[in-house]
């Protein structure tokens, strides 16, 4: 679509840039200007440079929670995103069922998310949850609180039982937006489910399928609410997060300024993939303006 | 070539062990809370043995646990309002015309999408005790825009470039003010927009915790919040707990209900 | 390449159908040569896309039985058809480059690499597609896209019918004369049948050898474009067809006359034998209107005439009736008192809307 150009327009997008620029830009700020100061907690603060990015930069509390973050959205990606196109490509795409889906599915994805942790864990007791006593029962040696390995399981079937929803909805949105013909035509031609799938759906939620990978990819990315219900974070440092490790910091141990310095890697490190995310949706965009009929 | 009837029977048994294995968490929720404390921590069982309402009983009567629905129902409204009127003529200026750094601004809103609450939570708290908002609903209405004006822009921003130039310049021609035309004419064509946008902000609002709890103590604490200190009581009341966790998921089940005919566009963002 | 038979075909969108309204296709029965080139033409909504996927099996018929050959295919799927449908929209696949196209329904064939290469090469030269043959396909205007469709189709050698659903619609105007003489030099070449949806009347009668032209489910009229034009067996072929559509006026008859908004007009090979209580109607072209200055000829009042390029349309009013004529580009202006005539050879009377057969 051609825009024209009017600088007046800015007006209309002033309350909004206000309001977000209240919420965001002041405290972003205050951020930043903790991460370079220190104090001796009398309210007096003098100048430290880049002393805590250095400190936690180098700091190996910081890789390991930056390690196990990525590997934990590497994981979920892993499973949810295949998960939800399958999921999608099975669903009924008429009739009453549906509503049903998709009433069903959307029904995780609007529950409070410590309530999605508090869930899982009665979910996932030993002594009182449905999960941990079945498995319990059949001999398996399951404890999350105590078995890193139960404990990464248990997050990762909870982000997969909270999340796959979202790209099961994305995934069935673009499946019915592709015209009957295409099918149709491949029918005619011989086309096997395979190459259908390969050579027409595929293609086609190139688009829904990058806004779910790159979504899961930040929302996971900052996850903090759930595990913190679920095993705050244990046992051990085994599920500690960056946005655990991050409250336990400011919050926890009120240590402003490496609290601050991490917030501000933090924010960088999202930064670059949202303009990443940024980058790669508007291409898209001219792409497909390019491809209308 | 199988036969049509059982490949479209195998094929539904995806969607439906999947829709299964959803459910199962929140029916074990559900059974929980018809159970006493007792009873969950003595027996296993697959259902109530002796259904009681007690535990909701709790919640009804102890204003510390129900005026924490209210607090939640009253910022999520707010948020809603103010997300939605603030994005509506925002997008309309993205959607229509080019101004001075238009792609940097709207690259720069979409960040704050991209922000980790857990950033936010501390100068936040301080930010609002300085300006005397601290525990205050507006306090928390304004602190979740930060993510939610820049989802309603872009959802918005969605739906209204799928709405033809020439109605906009029609409308002028025919002598409609800018306001006019924007209520009378523009705000119809994209009510499932408006809706869609309304619903991820409730969404978004209503399921975050960190910010919420964070800016508040006693008088806008949020039931999420709430339900927090039933962990630290003494001696954890899961009956109470699964009760709360029951009635929260109700809001949001009410507001899918209403919502359902939009939710595919509506996830995909107004894109597809 | 095929006949095609269909017999006593029905359809229905409706689970159950128990009225004839529930069907949007009502019983047909109708026989299409092997390589002939046929145009279903009608209004949107009156069934000749249905009709269409119950060729191609898109569809399947609520009775009846569709006949290849002789052979009863009703209840086999479109792939095992041997048939080959262009749609409305361009439908191509967008990670494949041309050839990949094109070649994409002999390679489910299973059809040897050497040979899907001679046939790609040799049909993409005559749709003029050679130079894109190594492009992406989605980055092709839409009339060439028309032409992969096309081409997906021309180059399996088991093709016993081409379908093509309104395939023009999309295309540019300047372009659309280009492709559909294209589509006629590829019919004389291939010989395929060939059926052609489309609710324009000049695709039709240009396209087809036989027009059948429906409304509301049914078949109205099944005949070559210059018979449609002469004889319109309907009143609503009459008004659909030509440009503008014929004439059709309120009449009576009485022995060898015809009565016009009360005037008699002696018509010699009018012998009605219409029911006394049918709706009698009087239709004439606009070419066969004639101006004429006999003293029995009926005068008339002009209210416009139009320019319509190499020809001018003269709308005329006798008494209250409505009457339109074509007059030649460089015909004399009109007289003050201008009357006229119709060619009696090209005059009919519709009997509740049916032609009725002179000299019955």
């Amino acid at each position: 679509m051609r825009k024209t150009l009017n600088h007046k327009a800015l007006w209309l997008a002033s309350p909004a840039l206000l309001l977000v620029a209240f919420t965001a830009l002041i405290p972003l700020l205050t951020v930043v200007n903790y991460s370079v100061q220190d104090t001796f907690g009398d309210n007096k603060f003098f100048w430290v440079g880049a002393e805590w990015y250095k400190e936690i930069l180098l700091s190996e509390r910081f890789h390991a929670a930056f390690f196990r973050q990525v590997a934990f959205s590497a994981a979920i990606l892993a499973i949810e995103i295949p998960l939800g196109l399958a999921i999608a490509l099975a669903m009924p795409k008429k009739g009453w069922g549906v509503s049903v889906c998709l009433v069903l599915m959307a029904l995780p994805l609007l529950i409070p998310w410590n309530v999605v942790g508090t869930i899982w864990q009665i979910f996932a007791r030993v002594d009182i949850g449905l999960l941990g006593h079945t498995l319990a029962g059949f001999g398996f040696d399951y404890n999350y609180t105590q078995d890193p390995v139960a404990a990464w399981i248990t997050l990762i079937v909870m982000d997969v039982w909270h999340w796959t929803s979202l790209v099961v909805l994305l995934c069935y949105a673009g499946l019915v937006a592709i015209p009957q013909a295409y099918y149709q035509a491949a029918r005619i031609d011989g086309a096997s489910r395979w190459a259908v799938f390969r050579h027409i759906e595929l293609p086609k939620l190139n688009r829904v399928l990058l806004i779910a990978v790159l979504l899961r990819f930040m929302d996971s990315f900052m996850i903090y609410t759930e595990p913190f219900v679920v095993t705050g974070g244990g046992p051990g440092n085994t599920t500690t997060f960056l946005s655990v490790d991050l409250v336990q910091m400011a919050i926890g141990q009120f240590d402003l300024g490496p609290a601050a310095a991490m917030s501000v890697v933090y924010f960088l490190i999202i930064l670059g993939l949202s303009w990443l995310f940024y980058t790669v949706m508007t291409r898209e965009d001219t792409d497909a303006e390019g491809r209308l009929p | 070539m199988t036969q049509p009837g059982t490949t479209s029977r195998l094929k539904y048994l995806t969607p439906a062990l999947y829709i299964l294995f959803l459910l199962t968490p929140i029916y074990w929720l559900l059974t929980m809370s018809l159970k006493t404390n007792q009873e969950i921590l003595s027996t296993f069982s697959l259902w109530p043995v002796n259904p009681t309402f007690e535990n909701y009983m709790v919640i009804f009567t102890d204003a510390a646990w129900y005026s924490g629905y209210i607090n939640s129902m009253i910022y999520v409204s707010m948020n809603t309002v103010i997300s939605v009127l603030a994005a509506l003529p925002a997008a309309y200026a993205f959607s229509r015309y080019r101004f001075l750094g238009d792609k940097h601004i709207f690259f720069w809103l979409l960040t704050n999408r991209m922000a980790p609450p857990a950033v936010f939570a501390l100068p936040f708290f301080q930010l609002y005790s300085s300006v005397g908002l601290f525990d205050t609903h507006i306090a928390v209405a304004l602190a979740h825009c930060l993510f939610n004006i820049p989802l309603a822009i872009w959802i918005l921003e969605g739906f209204m470039s799928g709405v033809p130039r020439e109605i906009d310049e029609t409308a002028y021609i025919d002598g409609y003010s800018f306001p006019r035309f924007f209520t009378k004419i523009f705000l119809p064509l994209i009510a499932s927009g408006v809706g869609v946008a309304a619903f991820f902000c409730f969404m978004f609002s209503w399921v975050e915790l960190l910010i919420a709890r964070t800016l508040t103590s006693v008088a806008a604490k949020p039931i999420a919040a709430v339900m927090t200190r039933t962990v630290s009581a003494s001696g954890l009341d899961w009956g109470v707990l699964a009760a709360a966790g029951v009635l929260t998921i109700i809001p949001g089940a009410l507001v899918i209900w209403f919502v359902r005919h939009h939710i595919a566009r509506g996830f995909a963002l107004g894109r597809v | 390449m095929a006949r095609i038979d269909l017999k006593n075909i029905s359809h229905s969108y409706v689970a159950a159908p128990n009225t004839e309204n529930n069907f949007a296709l009502k019983t047909l029965n109708m026989s299409w040569q092997d390589g002939g080139a046929y145009a279903l033409l009608g209004p949107s909504g009156c069934g000749k896309t249905t009709l269409l996927n119950i060729i191609s099996g898109l569809l399947h018929p609520t009775h009846g039985a569709v006949l290849f050959d002789g052979d009863d295919i009703t209840n086999r799927p479109p792939e095992k058809r041997n048939i080959a449908q262009v749609f409305q929209f361009p439908v191509v696949y967008d990670t494949m480059t041309v050839f990949q196209n094109l070649a994409f329904p002999l390679r489910n064939r299973n059809v040897p690499g050497k040979e899907i290469k001679q046939r790609v090469n040799r049909i993409a030269e005559m749709l003029e597609l050679t130079e894109s043959l190594p492009r992406r396909a989605r980055d092709l205007s839409a009339d060439a896209k028309q032409k992969i469709s096309l081409g997906r189709g021309l180059v399996r050698t088991d093709v016993a019918a081409i379908l093509f659903d309104e395939p023009l619609t999309v295309i540019d105007p300047q372009l659309k004369w280009s492709l559909r003489s294209q589509l006629k030099h590829l019919h004389a070449e291939f010989r395929h049948t060939m059926i052609y949806v489309t609710h324009d009347q000049t695709e039709a009668l240009t396209f087809a050898d036989q027009v059948i032209v429906m409304s509301e489910g049914e078949v109205v009229q099944a005949s070559s474009p210059q018979a449609l034009y002469e004889r319109p067996v309907h009143t609503f072929v009459g008004r659909f067809i030509g440009s503008p559509g014929m004439n059709i006026l309120p009449c009576e008859i009485d022995g060898a006359f015809l009565i016009l908004a009360d005037h008699r007009i002696p018509m010699d090979h009018i012998e009605p034998a219409a029911p006394e209580t049918a709706r009698l109607e009087f239709g004439v072209r606009p070419e066969f209107v004639h101006f004429s200055d006999e003293d029995d000829a009926l005068p008339v009042s002009v209210s416009a005439i139009e320019d319509a390029g190499r020809y001018k349309i003269a709308r005329l009013l006798f008494k209250e009736l409505p009457i339109a004529a074509i007059l030649p580009e460089d015909a004399p202006p009109l007289s003050a008192t201008p009357k006229i005539k119709f060619d009696p050879e090209n005059s009919h009377i519709y009997a509740d809307g049916y032609l009725m057969e002179k000299g019955e």
